[in-house]
C-alpha cells in the first residue's frame, strides 16, 4: 500500500480520470456561470460584456429578497423537522423497538425512494379543494370545518411544502442517526445505566454528546440540501401562489431559462453558492468551538 | 526513479485530455430534428387539436409524406415551453415544426436569430401561399411582424354559457358589464359557479382583464402600454383589475380557482357546473366531443364581452388570435419538409373543420359535410367580425407574461391587491 502511494505515477493513473470527469463536469461549469455574472445575453443571442450591471440588478431587485428569504425560512424549518423527527425515529428503533424496529424503519424510509414528482402530485390531490375536496378537506369538513384552499396563500402553501417534505426526507436522516446511535458502545450505555442514568438523562448526558459528530454531518446534508431545494417546489405549487413559495434556485431557473437571461440567472446562482458556503462554514465553526469546549 | 517514470505521462497527458474533451465536445453536436429522419412537432400538452388533426392527416391525405419523414409528436407544458424553445434555438437543434410560445416576443426573438422559416416566401415557392386565409395571415403579421408561424387555428373568443342554466334561473344574454355580474350574483346565489375558470393557467382570467380594457378604453388600450404612452399603474387600467378582483372577491369563480387546471375548468363547463366560461373557439374540439360534453352543444350559446357603460369600445370588438401557433424550422427545413408543408396547406383547413370541428387560418377546400352548429357560428362571428383585439399579454415579453399569469389566481382570490398586481407587470414591462 506504501509503495503505491508513495509513487506518483500511480497516484496520477488512479486520480486522474476521475480528477478530469470532475474537472469537466463539475469545475468547468462552475468557473462558467462564475463569467457569464459579468454577460448579459441567452444562447439564442449571444453574450455581450455587462460590466457590473448584474450586481447592481440584483441588489435592486425585490424578488430576490423575498426568494432568499423565503429559501433560509424554508431550509431552517425542514432542517429542524428532518433533524429532530429523524433523531427521535432513530431513539424510537435503538432503545424502543431494537430489534423488532426493521419493519418500522423500512415504512419510515420508503418516502425516500418514490419519485419526488409522484409525492407532489399526492399531496396535490390530499389538499385539493378543486374540482373536488381532497381527503384532507374531507377530514375538515367531518369536524365540521370548512375547507381550505391549501395552495391558494402563500402561508398555507408554505405549510403543505413542510408536512411533504419533512415526511418525505425524516426517513432518511432516521436511518443516518440510527447508524450513528448503534455506533455508540453499549459498555458505555451499560455504566451510565447503573450510575442511575434513565431516559432523558441518559439520551441528553450520554448518547446526544456521543452522537454529535453524525448529527453534524446530517445538519450539514440538510441544510445544504434544502437551501438548494428545486424539484419538490416545482411540483407542488411551482413556485406559487404568484411567487409567494419560490426558492432562489425556481428564480434562478425562470430568469435564465424562461426570460432567457443567463447573466442574471448566473448571478442569483453566486448568491445561492456564497449562501450555501456561509451556512456551512458558520456550522463548522460553532461545531468546532462545541468540541474544544467540551 | 518516479520522475523518469512520469515524462512520459507528463507529453502524453495533454492528449489524453485534449482527446477527452474533444469527444465530450462531439456529443454536444448540433441536430436538428429532421435531420434525424422525422417530421417533429414540439407543442404544449394542453390543446389536443393540432396534434390530433395532424395525427389524421399522417394516415390520411400526407400518408406518402409521412412514410418519407414520419411524423413525430413531442408534447410539453405550457410553463416549460419557452425554456425548451430557448433551449433547443440555442443549440439549434429545434424540431421541424414547434409551437411558438405563449409570448409572441420569444418567438420574434426565434426569428431574429434565424431559427424561424420565412413561411411567405416558402409557401410562395411551394406554390400555397393561397390555401392561407388573408384574415389570419394578417392576423399573424400584426402580431409577428411577419408570416414565421402557421395558422393551425383561428380563433375568437368570448363568454360561451349554458342555455338551460341560463333558462333555469331567468336570466337573459348580457348587454353590459354590469347585467353580466348580476347573472353572475343570481348564479352564485343558485349554487351554481358562475365562471369556469383556471388559475393555474392564469391567462384565462387576465384575458378578463384585457377584455374589460378594451370594453373600457378601446382597442387600442394595450397598444398604449406597450408604446410607453400609458402605464398599467394608471387608474384606469388599475379599476380593469379591480373589476376582475371583485369577481373574484364576490365568489364568482368558486372555490380554488388557483388549483384548477385547463382541463378542470373545461369539464366544470361541459358537465354543467358552471354557468358561463371565458375561453377561445380553440374549445370547440371539446364542445364537439360528445364523451366531454354532457350538457349538449345545443346547449351551449356564445355572447362577445359584454360592453362597460361609459366605455368607449364596443362588443363588436371581439379578441381574434391563432391559437397558439406554429413555427417551422429554419435549420431543420429541407425538402421533405416542404413536401409534409405543401400537404398540410393543401388539407388541414379541411380536416381541420370536418374531423375536429375546429376553424384554422387554412382554406377548407375540400368536402366538409355539415357543420356543427357552434362551428358554424364560430365561422359567422369570424365573418362578421371587423375590428379585432388581442390578449392581455401579447405585447409583452416573456417575464412581464409569467408575471401576469402566475399572479392572477392571487388577484381574483384576494391574495394580491389590483394596484399590486399591476405594479408587477408593470415593473416587468420597465425592465424589458
Amino acid at each position: 500500500m506504501q509503495n503505491i502511494l508513495g509513487d506518483r505515477k500511480a497516484i496520477v493513473i488512479l486520480l486522474g480520470p476521475a480528477l478530469l470527469v470532475y474537472t469537466l463536469v463539475m469545475l468547468v461549469p462552475v468557473l462558467w456561470s462564475l463569467g457569464l455574472t459579468f454577460f448579459e445575453g441567452n444562447a439564442l443571442f449571444g453574450f455581450q460584456p455587462a460590466g457590473f450591471d448584474n450586481f447592481v440588478q440584483l441588489f435592486s431587485d425585490p424578488r430576490v429578497l423575498d426568494a432568499i428569504w423565503f429559501t433560509i425560512r424554508y431550509a431552517v424549518i425542514i432542517t429542524v423537522g428532518q433533524i429532530v423527527l429523524g433523531y427521535g425515529l432513530s431513539l424510537l428503533y435503538v432503545f424502543a423497538l431494537r430489534r423488532a424496529s426493521g419493519i418500522v424503519r423500512t415504512l419510515v424510509f420508503f418516502p425516500v425512494v418514490l419519485p419526488t414528482v409522484a409525492v407532489a402530485l399526492m399531496f396535490q390531490q390530499l389538499f385539493a379543494v378543486a374540482p373536488q375536496n381532497g381527503i384532507v378537506n374531507e377530514f375538515l369538513n367531518f369536524f365540521g370545518v370548512a375547507s381550505v384552499d391549501w395552495f391558494g396563500s402563500a402561508g398555507t402553501a408554505f405549510l403543505v411544502i413542510v408536512i411533504m417534505d419533512i415526511w418525505r426526507s425524516m426517513g432518511f436522516y432516521a436511518v443516518l442517526l440510527y447508524a450513528g446511535l448503534v455506533d455508540i458502545p453499549e459498555e458505555v450505555l451499560e455504566s451510565a445505566r447503573l450510575d442511575g442514568a434513565r431516559g432523558w438523562r441518559l439520551v441528553s448526558n450520554i448518547v446526544l454528546p456521543l452522537s454529535l459528530p453524525v448529527l453534524l454531518s446530517a445538519v450539514i446534508f440538510s441544510i445544504n440540501g434544502t437551501l438548494k431545494v428545486f424539484d419538490s417546489i416545482l411540483a407542488l405549487t411551482n413556485g406559487g401562489p404568484g411567487t409567494s413559495t419560490t426558492p432562489l434556485t425556481l428564480y434562478m431557473f425562470q430568469t435564465s431559462f424562461s426570460y432567457g437571461e443567463y447573466g442574471y440567472g448566473s448571478t442569483i446562482a453566486l448568491v445561492l453558492t456564497i449562501l450555501c458556503l456561509g451556512v456551512t462554514l458558520f456550522i463548522f465553526r460553532s461545531a468546532r468551538r462545541d468540541n474544544t469546549l467540551g | 526513479m518516479p520522475t523518469i517514470h512520469l515524462r512520459p505521462l507528463r507529453r502524453t497527458l495533454p492528449f489524453v485530455a485534449a482527446a477527452a474533451i474533444a469527444v465530450t465536445l462531439a456529443g454536444c453536436g448540433t441536430s436538428s430534428d429532421s435531420g434525424s429522419g422525422h417530421f417533429g412537432l414540439l407543442i404544449n400538452d394542453d390543446n389536443a387539436i393540432v396534434q390530433d388533426a395532424l395525427t389524421s392527416l399522417s394516415t390520411g391525405a400526407c400518408e406518402a409524406e409521412n412514410k418519407a419523414l414520419p411524423l413525430d409528436i413531442e408534447t410539453v407544458p405550457q410553463s416549460g415551453l419557452d425554456q425548451q424553445l430557448q433551449l433547443l434555438g440555442g443549440q439549434s437543434a429545434l424540431p421541424a415544426q414547434f409551437a411558438a410560445s405563449g409570448s409572441p416576443a420569444v418567438t420574434k426573438s426565434l426569428d431574429e436569430a434565424g431559427q424561424t422559416l420565412d413561411l411567405e416566401a416558402t409557401l410562395t415557392d411551394l406554390g400555397v401561399i393561397d390555401d392561407i386565409e388573408p384574415a389570419a395571415l394578417s392576423t399573424i403579421e400584426n402580431l409577428y411582424g411577419g408570416f414565421i408561424v402557421l395558422p393551425y387555428q383561428f380563433n375568437i373568443e368570448g363568454v360561451w354559457y349554458n342555455k338551460q342554466i341560463f333558462a333555469e334561473n331567468g336570466l337573459e344574454v348580457p348587454t353590459t358589464w354590469d347585467e353580466m355580474v348580476a347573472a353572475a350574483q343570481t348564479l352564485t346565489d343558485a349554487g351554481v359557479t358562475a365562471f369556469s375558470a383556471s388559475g393555474e393557467q392564469g391567462w384565462p382570467i387576465t384575458r378578463l382583464i384585457s377584455g374589460y380594457l378594451y370594453r373600457e378604453l378601446g382597442p387600442d388600450a394595450l397598444q398604449r402600454i406597450a408604446a410607453g404612452d400609458a402605464k398599467l399603474t394608471d387608474p384606469e387600467y388599475v379599476a380593469a383589475a379591480q373589476a376582475i378582483a371583485d369577481l373574484g372577491a364576490a365568489g364568482y369563480f368558486g372555490a380554488g380557482v388557483g388549483s384548477i387546471d385547463y382541463d378542470t375548468a373545461v369539464s366544470q363547463f361541459l358537465t354543467g357546473q358552471a354557468g358561463m366560461f371565458y375561453m377561445g373557439s380553440w374549445t370547440l374540439g371539446a364542445f364537439n366531443d360528445p364523451e366531454q360534453n354532457q350538457i349538449g352543444e345545443d346547449n351551449i350559446g356564445f355572447f362577445p364581452l359584454p360592453e362597460v357603460s361609459g366605455g368607449v369600445g364596443s362588443a363588436d370588438q371581439i379578441p381574434a388570435n391563432v391559437g397558439l401557433p406554429i413555427a417551422v424550422s429554419a435549420k431543420g427545413y429541407n425538402d421533405e419538409v416542404g413536401k409534409w408543408l405543401t400537404c398540410i396547406s393543401e388539407n388541414y383547413g379541411t380536416e381541420s373543420l370536418a374531423e375536429q370541428g375546429t376553424v384554422s387560418g387554412f382554406k377548407a377546400t375540400g368536402d366538409v359535410g355539415d357543420l356543427p352548429p357552434l362551428t358554424q357560428l364560430v365561422q359567422d362571428t369570424i365573418a362578421d367580425t371587423t375590428e379585432s383585439t388581442l390578449w392581455f399579454e401579447a405585447l409583452f415579453g416573456a417575464k412581464a407574461t409569467l408575471t401576469s399569469q402566475q399572479n392572477a389566481a392571487q388577484l381574483v382570490t384576494g391574495a394580491m391587491s389590483a394596484e399590486d398586481f399591476m405594479a408587477a407587470v408593470q415593473a416587468d414591462l420597465d425592465s424589458e
